[in-house]
């Protein structure tokens, strides 16, 4: 059994993500991995905190820190967001001690300190280092044979360098796609940025954007598309009709969490992996396996 | 690394906030500029802005859209030949033209955010459906009229939560006492 600290996220706990938060902890479940959910985790301020408070937004993600630091296991985050943050956060406290010292003045407001010892790390990272390849096609009971899958990384799960994965050309997502006996088809795109949370207020921008990998993808035979973020999953999946409408396309192209795909090939049950909450049915595409 | 402390020029001011000092190393190759997927719908390039900036140019570079079509993908930052981290920079610039108020630029992302931070900070968490909600009453509310039937999908298949995740009392208090003492702190500079 490992043992980590979990910190699902807003969007994967309560928010429109749900599914993955079920998949990560079923397929973890499956691999041996336990998940010990942090307590009383607040939301790590994501892109949009940073870029109006940068204090406020570094003390809400070391608020989180601090408390995962207690506990002394590596944190795992499906969400490449708050991924991103941790990491960022980490390397600037501990890059600048006068800065490190400002962020622990206003933890010390709420009886805490950070050490800058608290390790964040993706779930896909997780899985495709720590768990290895080997170990999750031993669980493979329902192989996905013949399934042509895109594998997309997006932008924030390799970048800045945190050292797991390739910043530009990234190739873990693919050999777990393999591992699972299904086919990652060449995507130019995988870690091209889906618009992010611009969806919400420069929608035009945005649906420009997921046209370009949802074309990509399928120009290459993808017959669904892997994520490992929930803004990219909700972006793709539940916007795709606007970007039909804006560009007069008829894509209908399942997107999935990496953890649905994974429990698909691991036989698990609906209740496990959510597919029906998907916008786009994926029913279709993966009658076979299912 | 030690932080600059001293603000007199705009350059200074950047310099100061963690990150920033990559600036002064930005020899215009415009690797960050051709990157970028929205460079085009900016009216100053990622390389103009750190020129504008480099010349002083404050106000010019505070009220661009430039920054706010920025989408925190990095890919300007992995690509640097200098080690400037310019979306660290974007993220800077943001932040000024907040304190300044001078985030309008055109663009309702400088709304969306501020919409985002003001729940994440209240309640400890996000509740998407209030924090778009919110944000569309503020900035278009006919757009809120067009987001119904995204919102009824999302509905049917379970995935709009109308109640927020709550931290518990002792959590937010904590929270509150921490984000209180960052705001008298005045910044990260």
């Amino acid at each position: 059994m490992r043992y980590y600290t979990y910190f699902p996220g807003c969007s994967a706990s309560e928010g429109g993500a749900k599914a993955y938060n079920w998949s990560a902890r079923a397929v973890s479940k499956v691999l041996d991995v336990d998940l010990a959910e942090l307590e009383d985790w607040n939301c790590c301020g994501s892109t949009p905190s940073s870029s109006v408070d940068e204090l406020g937004a570094y003390c809400m993600a070391a608020r989180n820190l601090a408390l995962a630091e207690k506990r002394g296991l590596d944190m795992v985050t499906p969400c490449s967001a708050c991924n991103v943050i941790f990491n960022r956060t980490n390397t600037y406290l501990n890059g600048y001690p006068q800065f490190k010292a400002k962020v622990n003045e206003a933890l010390a407001a709420g009886d805490l300190e950070y050490h800058g010892t608290a390790r964040v790390r993706h779930m896909l990272d997780v899985l495709t280092t720590d768990v290895g390849y080997d170990a999750i096609t031993s669980q493979v009971k329902n192989p996905l044979s013949s399934l042509k899958v895109a594998p997309y990384y997006g932008c924030q799960v390799v970048r800045p360098k945190f050292g797991f994965d390739h910043p530009e050309y990234p190739q873990s997502l693919d050999k777990l796609i393999a591992s699972l006996g299904a086919e990652p088809v060449p995507f130019p795109l995988k870690t091209r940025c889906c618009g992010g949370s611009l969806i919400i207020s420069e929608e035009d921008v945005a649906l420009d954007l997921m046209h370009k990998l949802l074309d990509c993808a399928l120009s290459n035979g993808a017959e669904c598309l892997v994520t490992v973020c929930p803004l990219c999953q909700t972006n793709l999946d539940v916007y795709q009709n606007r970007v039909n409408k804006k560009f007069g396309t008829d894509y209908k192209l399942p997107v999935l969490f990496f953890t649905q795909l994974m429990g698909l090939a691991f036989g698990l049950e609906e209740k496990d992996l959510g597919l029906k909450t998907s916008i786009i049915p994926v029913e279709k595409v993966l009658a076979k396996y299912i | 690394m030690e932080l600059k402390t001293k603000t007199d020029t705009f350059i200074d001011e950047i310099c100061a906030i963690p990150g920033g000092e990559g600036i002064r190393l930005c020899i215009q190759c415009g690797t960050c500029t051709a990157s970028c997927p929205n460079a085009d719908k900016m009216e100053h390039t990622p390389s103009q802005l750190i020129a504008m900036a480099r010349a002083g140019m404050r106000r010019e570079v505070l009220s661009s859209n430039a920054m706010w079509y920025c989408l925190s993908c990095y890919l300007c930052t992995v690509r640097c030949p200098r080690g400037i981290k310019q979306t660290g920079l974007m993220h800077a610039f943001e932040c000024l033209a907040v304190r300044d108020g001078l985030s309008y630029a055109g663009t309702f992302t400088p709304t969306m955010y501020r919409s985002f931070n003001h729940f994440a900070c209240a309640l400890g968490s996000l509740p998407e459906f209030g924090f778009m909600a919110w944000f569309y009453i503020l900035s278009n509310p006919l757009r809120a009229w067009k987001m119904m039937p995204i919102a009824w999908n999302l509905f049917r298949r379970g995935r709009l939560s109308i109640k927020a995740r709550r931290l518990t009392p002792e959590g937010t208090n904590q929270l509150r006492a921490i984000l209180d003492k960052a705001e008298s702190l005045g910044g990260v500079s």
